[in-house]
């Protein structure tokens, strides 16, 4: 580089770097910036872009009623656009460049694996609203979703009992990555201490993003025919499960016969889908649309309202599900938290947030655990509707500890319920 | 519970009048999926018009309890129904309704049944059904006490090509299971030949698979054949042309949507046209405007033409939005066809491969029965001198160029039936396009039809032993080993004719 666009380039940077430093600090005195880090394009999309919506809309009805200490919220949206490394970077730039107070946001566990390191640097605080694998407790991070024993264990318990047709073969079919290769080893665990046999399990993986399921539908077929009930459970993230459901549809395998529970599965990944050869085969979370109570009402009411005003694709047909219901919950505890602590700082509004309660559209009153940063949950399993809805077929009496260490994978027994360095 | 409804084939006169008693509505609209199943069995036992249209009711989820609520069923309350229903309808007039129930009591046979199944076999005058009405009897008297009996029934399942049916006959062949010689030697003989039919079966469906997965790479490279193949030009924005055949598609759905609604179903070849003339448009623009300047200069019209793709993918972005959008299969490619019970070939495929086919035709007769197509050849094997003869080279590359686009937009429609469309769908098949050309040698039509489908076939047999993960890798390492091997592809042009 020569010496006269080397001086050039300094300049240019400095100047901007200046202009960021002088703008922002006039603007948060009056604000508090919230991150919203949701994959906006690429295969997770079909499923962040409704949590991005649910973020904008929970700060809009919070702003509404005065803010957060009498402060308006301003949410900073970034897309990291289902590139992993792309996360980090983006976390990095909401941490230290936009300075936000919190971040709403990840999917993925491959994703949150990625941005934890930068929030541990740069003591940031992360909501994560989605049902994951557990073997993880950030002091950072709070877990709005399911650990595994709020999801996977109860739903493979369903399908062993006679009400879920009393199961012995299993298919454990997921996207290769962290998470489903983590519950697949949690899973599988737990299907040995109730004496499944080795042979009675497959584990099968495809790639992000994988659109011919041909042969893994053929392979169910095949393996569901050697005269035991077998169910599939399936831990397929993102897009690949519109293909996925097609051809389930398309090959004929009912649920009566060969049920199939997922656990990235929800009502807005099915609108993409013809759902009615899929009636009866189940998901399992913690909230679904069709659960019945005011705060449900309330929140399904607001999500088509907000859909319209900013008119959203196909905002007639909007759906909520459980990590939307997660995003709001998760919101509405730090905002809680925050108000508690009377600041925004980091540690107080961590110290805060646990024993936080909020009436969620779940129906209960749902509270962070005093230690490990995840919520006392419901645990639902629903059948899927003709019209893509679920019925719920089985709930737990009412929310659940989460267990992040599963006492499944051996070793954690020695581990601590709450996060190191706390 | 199963013969308390076969009970009632033998007795229909015993008639209570269940349907309209408000005890068993409260016991099916009950909590519990026993009192559910209960009240079913008791409903079925009536055999009445008005019980079958109840449980019809409650099968489509259109039954509402006394305070108006749907009630609900879960799998092991619709299994127990799919039964009662199926065995109510084992003595409907229409043949289809009745093929479909005996197909439903096939799947879920117990010993209890077979007095039921065999007065219905002797009944059954269509030999389709009576076929698997043998079958099912014979699946039901397998256990049976008298050994002569279950000899009968092991001879008779031979014929079977069922997944259930051969576990059930390896289990009668077993000595632990039962103690006459002579009875596993028949099932044993009958689970060999079940089995031979199932493995036979389960090759099919793999090679078709295969052809589908091929014809899906033959679709999405055909275009890319011309245009990299026969003009040599390395287009990294091919795959967007298959997505907007893809959004083409979409737009299609759009307009049949809110124009012709009783149409619907047929948008599909409405996009066809559209889908062509559209992404061959596109073609014509990047020749014009970029590729034409760079002929002749590889690393350039590499780079430029990703440039292009970027530009592309942005553009679908803005218009379209960054999420990606629903193409719904027409009714008449939705579900499948069942060659057997252990393979059902899906419609959308069995369409697709034909699509390709006709495809192929097409380019085909374009490239050697036309006179555009004679130019074009003209031109590849020998610019200078087709230009000497006075056949308009740069007009020929545009259309030429626009052709290879357009095929990739038809490319794009078949891929919006199986596969999601968004704004950067077209970067997965942008890899496979090229790999599926350069394997099968540049500038040969003929190679990239065989490379498409060996690599379709291939990939699949070994997808089902070693996963969709491996058989990625193994197929990309396989591909760059037979490049260093032979770069010239599987098909190279010979002679006079080739360049350099």
């Amino acid at each position: 580089m020569q010496r006269r666009n080397f001086v050039k380039a300094t300049a240019l940077t400095l100047a901007l770097a200046a202009a960021g430093f002088v703008t922002q600090p006039a603007v948060a005195a009056d604000t508090i910036k919230v991150g919203i880090l949701h994959s906006l394009s690429g295969t997770m999309a079909i499923s962040e872009t409704a949590l991005k919506e649910t973020a904008l809309m929970t700060i809009a009805e919070i702003n509404a009623k005065g803010g957060v200490m009498g402060k308006q919220l301003e949410a900073v949206v970034v897309d990291p656009a289902s590139n992993w490394p792309l996360f980090a970077e983006k976390a990095r730039q909401l941490l230290t460049q936009d300075k936000v107070a919190v971040v709403f946001g990840c999917w993925t566990s491959v994703s949150r694996k990625s941005v934890n390191p930068v929030f541990k640097e740069l003591n940031g605080l992360l909501f994560y609203p989605v049902q994951y694998e557990g073997e993880e407790l950030e002091k950072n991070v709070f877990y709005t979703g399911a650990a595994p024993n709020q999801q996977a264990i109860p739903a493979v318990e369903y399908l062993m009992s006679k009400d879920g047709g009393a199961a012995k073969r299993w298919v454990l079919l997921g996207t290769d990555y962290v998470y489903p290769r983590t519950t697949n080893k949690i899973l599988r665990a737990f299907l040995k201490s109730k004496g499944v046999a080795e042979a009675d399990i497959m584990e099968e993986y495809t790639p992000f993003g994988h659109s011919d399921y041909q042969t893994i539908i053929a392979k169910i077929k095949k393996f569901a025919g050697e005269g035991k009930k077998t169910a599939v459970v399936s831990t397929i993230n993102g897009d690949s499960n519109v293909p996925f459901y097609k051809e389930l549809g398309n090959a004929g395998l009912k649920a009566t016969d060969v049920p199939v529970v997922a656990f990235s599965v929800g009502e807005e990944e099915l609108r993409g889908v013809d759902t009615k050869p899929l009636v009866g085969h189940l998901a399992a979370w913690n909230y679904f649309q069709s659960i019945k109570n005011p705060q449900n009402d309330a929140f399904i009411k607001m999500y088509r309202d907000w859909a319209k005003k900013q008119k959203l694709p196909k905002a007639e047909s909007v759906v909520t599900n459980d990590p939307m219901e997660a995003t709001y919950v998760g919101i509405h505890m730090w905002k809680q938290a925050v108000e508690k602590a009377k600041s925004t700082d980091v540690d107080k509004v961590i110290a805060a947030v646990g024993g936080q309660k909020f009436k969620a559209p779940s129906g209960f009153e749902i509270k962070m655990d005093e230690k490990n940063h995840h919520l006392h949950k419901p645990v639902l399993i629903g059948e899927v509707k003709a019209d893509g809805q679920f019925n719920v077929v089985w709930k737990t009496k009412g929310p659940v500890k989460a267990a992040p260490w599963s006492p499944y994978i051996p070793g954690n027994d020695k581990k601590k319920g709450e996060p190191e360095g706390k | 519970m199963r013969h308390l409804l076969l009970a009632l084939l033998c007795c229909l006169s015993l008639a209570v009048h269940a349907a309209a008693d408000p005890a068993v509505m409260r016991q099916l609209a009950a909590e519990e999926s026993d009192d559910k199943i209960a009240a079913i069995h008791k409903l079925a036992l009536t055999a009445e018009p008005e019980a079958l249209a109840l449980l019809q009711q409650l099968a489509d989820g259109s039954l509402k309890d006394d305070k108006g609520e749907e009630i609900t069923i879960n799998n092991r309350v619709r299994r127990e129904l799919e039964g009662a229903l199926a065995v109510l309808k084992l003595i409907d007039p229409d043949v289809t309704v009745r093929f479909a129930a005996v197909k439903e009591i096939a799947s879920n046979v117990d010993a209890a049944m077979a007095p039921m199944l065999a007065r219905a076999r002797d009944r059954e005058t269509e030999p389709k059904i009576r076929a698997l009405l043998v079958e099912a009897h014979a699946l039901a008297t397998l256990k049976d006490a008298d050994p002569q009996l279950r000899i009968a029934a092991a001879r008779a399942l031979a014929s079977s090509a069922d997944p259930n049916t051969k576990a059930q006959l390896k289990a009668q062949s077993e000595e632990a299971n039962e103690v006459e010689s002579e009875v596993r030697r028949a099932a044993f003989q009958s689970y060999l030949a079940v089995k031979d039919r199932l493995t036979l079966a389960e090759t099919l469906g793999r090679i078709f698979s295969g052809l589908s997965l091929g014809s899906i790479l033959l679709l999405a490279a055909l275009g890319l054949a011309i245009t990299y193949g026969v003009m040599g030009v390395i287009n990294m924005a091919h795959g967007e042309l298959l997505m907007i055949g893809a959004y083409a598609t979409y737009a299609m759905q759009g307009v049949f949507r809110t124009h012709f609604p009783a149409q619907l179903d047929w948008y599909l070849l409405a996009a066809v046209p559209v889908a062509f003339f559209a992404a061959a448009a596109v073609g014509i623009l990047l020749e014009r405007t970029v590729i034409r300047w760079l002929y002749g200069r590889a690393l350039e019209t590499l780079l430029a033409t990703w440039g292009l793709s970027l530009m592309l993918i942005q553009a679908a972005r803005v218009i379209f939005g960054a999420q990606n959008v629903e193409v719904a299969n027409p009714s008449w490619m939705s579900g499948g066809l069942e060659i057997l019970p252990s393979i059902v070939l899906p419609l959308n495929r069995i369409v697709i491969v034909g699509f390709a086919l006709f495809v192929l035709m097409l380019v085909w007769v374009l490239m050697n029965r036309t006179r555009l197509g004679m130019f074009v050849r003209a031109v590849t094997q020998n610019r200078a001198m087709a230009g000497c003869v006075g056949v308009p080279t740069g007009r020929i590359d545009t259309v030429a160029f626009a052709l290879g686009a357009g095929i990739a937009g038809l490319g794009g429609v078949a891929l919006s039936q199986i596969a999601n469309v968004g704004p950067d769908m077209g970067q997965g098949y942008i890899v496979d396009s090229f790999m599926v050309v350069v394997l099968g040698g540049v500038g040969q039509l003929a190679g990239a039809v065989w490379a498409a489908l060996g690599l379709g076939i291939v990939t699949k047999f070994i997808e089902s032993w070693a996963g969709a993960v491996i058989a990625k890798i193994v197929v990309l390492v396989f591909i760059i080993m037979f490049i260093q091997k032979r770069p010239q592809g599987l098909f190279a042009l010979k002679g006079r004719f080739v360049e350099n």
